[in-house]
């Protein structure tokens, strides 16, 4: 399969979340957009492993590696993110009782 | 050593100010350590008669081609004899003045004076510079602490204008700087590579050293920090602004700017006289409506200055020695003018020269220093600016580098008239006439004010009637400015 | 014995020496001390004076350097004083004259307190000095401090009573007018300078042949300028009749006497120069006569005894402008001398004649005073019959002497200079029967009050009028027997003989004896016109001589006035919004575009990714189109 789809499809998903945090006001699903964003990345640094090892899998055993585990260590601060932010947006219903993003521009004042 | 002492006794005296606690002590400490400062430079002149010890040269910052390089010529000495006479006459002047934090206060002032005298004494571009800053920056403190109630906004005018002129001339040292083959910053280099650089090039380096320059002294239409300011610092301050801090400005166009770049000078010469006769008579129309007596002196300061300026920029032999002799009459003068608007202000309550009148009946004394102080202002013959202005006045007429001489003379002309108008009419409204509340209860001069304002007088008179004294040091310097900025010599090269 | 000499720096030093005396201790001394120490000064020059005059008459000369003044380069200018034919006499007016003035003064400030009393003397003395420096002066700077000097002693002295602002402002009027002359002045010595390489009278005259005709003619012109201040003449003289604010005795000696001649003086000093160009002699001469006939006409109305007497300087002064102007210049010289004393004589007479009437110096409220004040009242009549030119009195052989060379120069000049004696012959005479015939028309009070003066005061008048009688003596002319024209011979080494084209003795009879004819039927019609006076209010011409011709008026108008509108737009308008608009314009500027960037930080998140995608677009577009 080419590289293309997975480019094509990978900027969908990153232009969904990108249009998604900048429509949406409710704080989880912007947080799902993050997720999508980030998982667009995930995709297109697995599908470029992929490609880099198919090319110089001959000179170097180990080629195009590297990207899957970037995807590894996303993962892992991902999920760390969505606990923290979670963690935050429960802190902000309970103060605010809303979690419309609209409400947190105090970094204004 | 002297240059040396110049700096380091207030330097040292200053920093250590900022350590005292109470205000009499830091008080007669500042007047002491000025005291040592003044009876240097008398030994100093005395030494300058047999050429010792007026030079000191140390490596400072070697890799970039900088020497804390110091010496005292002629001009130098003259302006460090009016610095440190200038410092003693102020303190001794404004001795009953109260001031919060006193100990910052004369250690500031302290600073100001090695900064001054550094200016005066650096052989080194980059360490003028530096001391230019660091006479300029306590300044900057003293301003905005001590004085009326605009002075922030004052004081923040003044420090755009001069930074400004600071970067700029900062520009202008770090290019010539990479321009000199050997890459050094001593004024020598700078003066033989001033002989060799394109006219174009001369022009830029000219106007990034005359601004900073112009805005010192002020030269007219930068002028417009100085009213202000010197009408919102308190008295002190304004003294060691107008007395001794224009004249960096002055001295500057002389040691840094002539005969560094000649060409571009000569060329611009016109547009710059012109510039400061301009400023003579619009100052001088200026000071005619001024109520305030603060702001009524600033502007004559600046018509004074302004003759300054356009002397220098006519390139004679006896307009530069009219320049510096007037360099230290007019520091004389304009103190003297100053003390007596403190103590106007402080007897009376009042500087609108309006809600002043008959001062003479209560205060005799008072008047007659002020009416000689003013007299001296007006140039009158046997005091010191009538010899500083008629050699002015002569080497503008005699210039060679313009072709207006003549028109130059005769505006230039018109300012002393104006001068007399506007110095006469300040004496009569203040001193003469009725009596007004505000100087019914007014009283004379007490003998600290009595001893600085004879001092002052005494000066006045002397150096009117025997300037031949202050003549002779600057003879040598005329000559060698006159000769580094040769332009004739110069045209035929390019 | 030329080191008999020697002693001229005494000439100026006693008088220094008597101001520092009196004005550092004048709380000190009692006011005896303070008179005595304030004559002896003057009357100590005197003696040198007059020791200094018998050894030039010998003919001796000298010129000493006491310090270097200013050296800078090739310009050197030495301490220096002179004493030639030309300084010597005018050394003799001058402590002559201010010498009687100073023994008048000491009776007649005889009420001011101790402190004022010595600043008074102080000041006289100080004038004395200038006045000296002057006329000593060997070069032009040295006469140019005397110059200045005698102006700044003038602006003292008439603003001596400094309460009254009235008088400051005279005082203010006199000092600047004297500066704008200075300026002319200045600028003619920075001429002379750059033409010939130094103020030196003897180096300068030497060089002056070898200037060209236009220089020549700017330098005096400048000159002239200078004079016109010091002397009031056209255009600069309306200070001088408002100086007579000062007490009397200062009118006398500066602005009658002594320094109004000042301009004179240097003139004649450098009459090389004034040789040489033709134009401005004609200039002065042109100026000299109209501001002659111009004060003439305005004294004729004038009301204030003393303010006739000073436009009647003005106009003498014009007179001696007049002579120097058509070459003669020891004419002129000589009416320098004979108006010194007369009009020292007239002023002094009218401070009698106030005091006696107790301040009163309108003269339509005098009258009369014969009877009571009779040394004054012949005293006058003497200064009166000289200043209009009677024979033999010194007036009428000075008058005659600049009339006569006016003749040889000028028909013209000469038949206006005429008309102007018979307006100084009337309005003198005027002054005359107004105060001293007629009945008294005062308040009763001060006709009680009326008194002669005391022989303090009378004593100067007596010893000026004798003068006034004897001074014309002095240069005679040669028709009237021989051994005439001494003070011509005398001033000779200064001022060459001129050998113009000479009028035959029987015109020169006419010449003098028609005037003077001429002179006395005006006499008469005045005493006619005058006989039964009654004060009555101008009208037409009278009212506009009154008012002086408006000059005053007019100069407030087209210079005063405007100067200080153009100062006070600058202040107000130009300096604010312009200038000073100019620089806060920047820092507004910078101000209102951070305010405006400032609306980008809105603090929500949105807002700041939607910037930060855009902004990224952005970039990528750029990058996109720059790699095609």
């Amino acid at each position: 399969m080419p590289i293309n789809y997975y480019i094509f499809l990978s900027l969908t998903l990153f232009t969904i979340g990108i249009v998604g945090i900048l429509i949406r006001r409710n704080a989880i699903i912007v947080f799902m957009c993050i997720e999508i964003m980030l998982n667009a990345v995930n995709l297109l640094l697995v599908a470029f492993s992929k490609m880099h090892h198919l090319q110089g899998a001959a000179a170097m055993p180990t080629a195009g590696t590297d990207g899957q585990i970037f995807v590894f260590f996303i993962m892992v601060v991902a999920a760390a993110e969505v606990t923290v932010g979670l963690a935050i947006i429960v802190m902000m219903f309970r103060n605010i009782h809303s979690i419309d993003i609209n409400f947190l521009n105090r970094l204004k004042h | 050593m002297i240059p040396v002492l110049f700096i380091v006794i207030p330097l040292v005296s200053g920093l250590a100010l900022f350590f005292f606690k109470n205000e009499k002590p830091a008080r007669s400490f500042a007047l002491f350590s000025s005291l040592i400062s003044l009876v240097i430079s008398i030994l100093g002149l005395t030494a300058f008669s047999s050429g010792q010890h007026l030079q000191f040269a140390v490596t400072w910052l070697g890799f970039l081609g900088s020497s804390f390089s110091v010496k005292v010529d002629g001009m130098g000495q003259v302006l460090c004899l009016l610095t440190a006479v200038s410092y003693p006459l102020i303190f001794i002047a404004t001795w009953k003045n109260q001031y919060r934090k006193a100990n910052n206060y004369f250690a500031l002032m302290l600073l100001t004076q090695a900064g001054l005298m550094g200016v005066f004494v650096a052989m080194d571009a980059l360490l003028f510079y530096f001391f230019w800053e660091l006479a300029v920056i306590p300044m900057y403190f003293l301003c905005s602490q001590w004085g009326g109630e605009k002075r922030i906004q004052a004081t923040i005018k003044f420090f755009i204008y001069t930074f400004l002129g600071s970067v700029l001339m900062l520009v202008g040292i770090i290019y010539l700087y990479s321009k000199t083959p050997e890459h050094s910053f001593s004024i020598e280099a700078f003066y033989k590579l001033g002989k060799t650089l394109s006219y174009e090039t001369q022009e830029w380096v000219f106007w990034l050293f005359f601004f900073a320059f112009a805005v010192k002294m002020p030269i007219f239409p930068f002028h417009t920090w100085q009213p202000d300011l010197y009408e919102q610092s308190g008295s002190s301050i304004t003294m060691v602004l107008s007395g001794v801090m224009v004249k960096m400005g002055v001295f500057a166009c002389l040691r840094w700017l002539l005969p560094v770049v000649s060409i571009a000078s000569y060329r611009w010469g016109d547009v710059v006289t012109s510039m400061a006769v301009i400023g003579i008579l619009y100052a001088s129309l200026i000071a005619l409506k001024q109520d305030d007596l603060k702001r009524m002196v600033a502007y004559s300061s600046i018509a004074h200055i302004g003759l300054m300026g356009a002397t220098i920029f006519s390139e004679t032999y006896v307009g530069f020695q009219g320049v510096m002799i007037q360099m230290f009459n007019h520091c004389i003068n304009i103190i003297g003018m100053w003390i007596v608007v403190d103590m106007i202000e402080k007897k009376c309550g009042t500087r609108k020269i309006s809600e002043l009148g008959g001062l003479a009946q209560r205060a005799p004394s008072l008047a007659i220093f002020a009416m000689v102080i003013g007299l001296a202002n007006v140039a009158l013959p046997l005091t010191n600016a009538f010899i500083g202005e008629f050699m002015m006045f002569n080497g503008i007429f005699s210039s060679s580098v313009t072709q207006y001489n003549i028109v130059f003379t005769v505006l230039a002309g018109i300012g002393i008239i104006l001068a007399a108008i506007y110095i006469l009419n300040m004496i009569r409204k203040v001193f003469f006439g009725d009596l007004k509340n505000s100087t019914a209860r007014a009283t004379d001069t007490g003998w600290s004010e009595n001893f600085v304002l004879s001092v002052i007088v005494i000066l006045i008179l002397w150096m009117g009637v025997y300037p031949d004294s202050l003549l002779q040091l600057t003879k040598e310097i005329s000559e060698t400015i006159l000769s580094n900025s040769d332009i004739t010599s110069l045209l035929t090269k390019h | 014995m030329q080191n008999a000499l020697q002693l001229a720096w005494l000439v100026p030093f006693f008088p220094l020496l008597g101001f520092l005396i009196t004005g550092l201790f004048r709380r000190q001394l009692s006011k005896t001390m303070i008179a005595i120490v304030g004559n002896a000064v003057v009357f100590a020059s005197l003696l040198v004076s007059v020791w200094i005059f018998v050894q030039v008459k010998d003919g001796n000369s000298y010129v000493a350097e006491y310090f270097n003044f200013i050296s800078a380069g090739s310009l050197k200018i030495p301490f220096a004083l002179q004493i030639d034919a030309l300084s010597s006499l005018f050394l003799l007016i001058v402590t002559g004259v201010s010498f009687i003035i100073h023994f008048y003064s000491v009776f007649y400030m005889k009420e001011e307190s101790r402190e004022h009393y010595g600043r008074f003397f102080s000041y006289m003395n100080l004038f004395v000095f200038s006045m000296l420096l002057l006329v000593m002066g060997a070069n032009f700077v040295i006469m140019f401090i005397g110059w200045e000097g005698v102006g700044l002693c003038s602006y003292l002295l008439i603003g001596y009573w400094f309460k009254n602002k009235e008088y400051n402002k005279a005082a203010d009027k006199a000092f600047i007018m004297n500066r704008i002359g200075d300026l002319g002045f200045l600028i003619a010595m920075f001429w002379i300078l750059s033409k010939t390489g130094s103020f030196d009278f003897a180096v300068v005259f030497s060089k002056a042949s070898a200037l060209s005709t236009t220089d020549v003619t700017i330098i005096t012109l400048l000159l002239f300028i200078g004079a016109t201040g010091k002397s009031a003449q056209i255009p600069l003289y309306t200070w001088l009749p408002d100086a007579m604010a000062g007490p009397t005795p200062v009118s006398a000696l500066i602005h009658a006497a002594t320094m109004v001649t000042a301009g004179v003086y240097m003139i004649a000093r450098s009459n090389v120069l004034y040789s040489l160009a033709p134009l401005s002699q004609y200039i002065i001469a042109i100026v000299g006569l109209a501001t002659a006939i111009l004060a003439a006409t305005v004294a004729l109305k004038q009301n204030d005894i003393k303010k006739v007497l000073a436009y009647s300087t003005v106009s003498q002064l014009g007179y001696m402008f007049l002579g120097l102007g058509v070459g003669a210049y020891s004419a002129g010289v000589f009416h320098v001398m004979t108006h010194a004393f007369f009009k020292a004589l007239l002023f002094l007479a009218a401070g009698s004649v106030i005091h006696a009437m107790s301040g009163e110096q309108d003269i339509r409220k005098m009258g009369g005073l014969r009877g009571k004040l009779k040394t004054t009242y012949f005293t006058f009549l003497v200064g009166c019959i000289a200043i209009s030119g009677i024979p033999p009195f010194s007036g009428f052989f000075s008058k005659d002497a600049i009339l006569l060379s006016t003749y040889e120069h000028n028909k013209i000049l000469y038949v206006i200079a005429i008309f102007g004696t018979l307006l100084t012959a009337f309005y003198m005479f005027r002054l005359l029967f107004l105060t001293f015939n007629g009945n008294f028309r005062g308040t009763d009070e001060q006709h009680h009050h009326l008194h002669e003066s005391k022989a303090g005061i009378t004593l100067p008048l007596i010893v000026l009028a004798i003068l006034s009688f004897v001074g014309g003596f002095a240069d005679i002319p040669e028709i009237f027997g021989k051994g005439g024209n001494r003070l011509t011979e005398f001033l000779a080494p200064v001022i060459p003989l001129s050998h113009g084209a000479s009028v035959s003795h029987s015109t020169e009879m006419m010449l003098m004896f028609i005037p003077a004819v001429l002179v006395l039927l005006v006499i008469v019609y005045a005493w006619y016109r005058f006989k039964n006076y009654r004060p009555s209010e101008e009208k037409g011409l009278g009212k506009i001589l009154e008012n002086k011709w408006y000059v005053d008026e007019f100069y407030d108008k087209i210079f005063v006035k405007p100067l200080y509108q153009l100062g006070s737009f600058l202040n107000k308008t130009f300096e604010r919004s312009v200038v000073d608009g100019l620089v806060n314009g920047v820092g507004k500027l910078v101000n209102y575009g951070s305010r405006q960037i400032r609306l980008l930080q809105s603090g929500q998140i949105g807002s700041y990714i939607l910037l930060m995608v855009l902004s990224m677009l952005f970039v990528f577009i750029i990058q996109f189109f720059l790699r095609k």
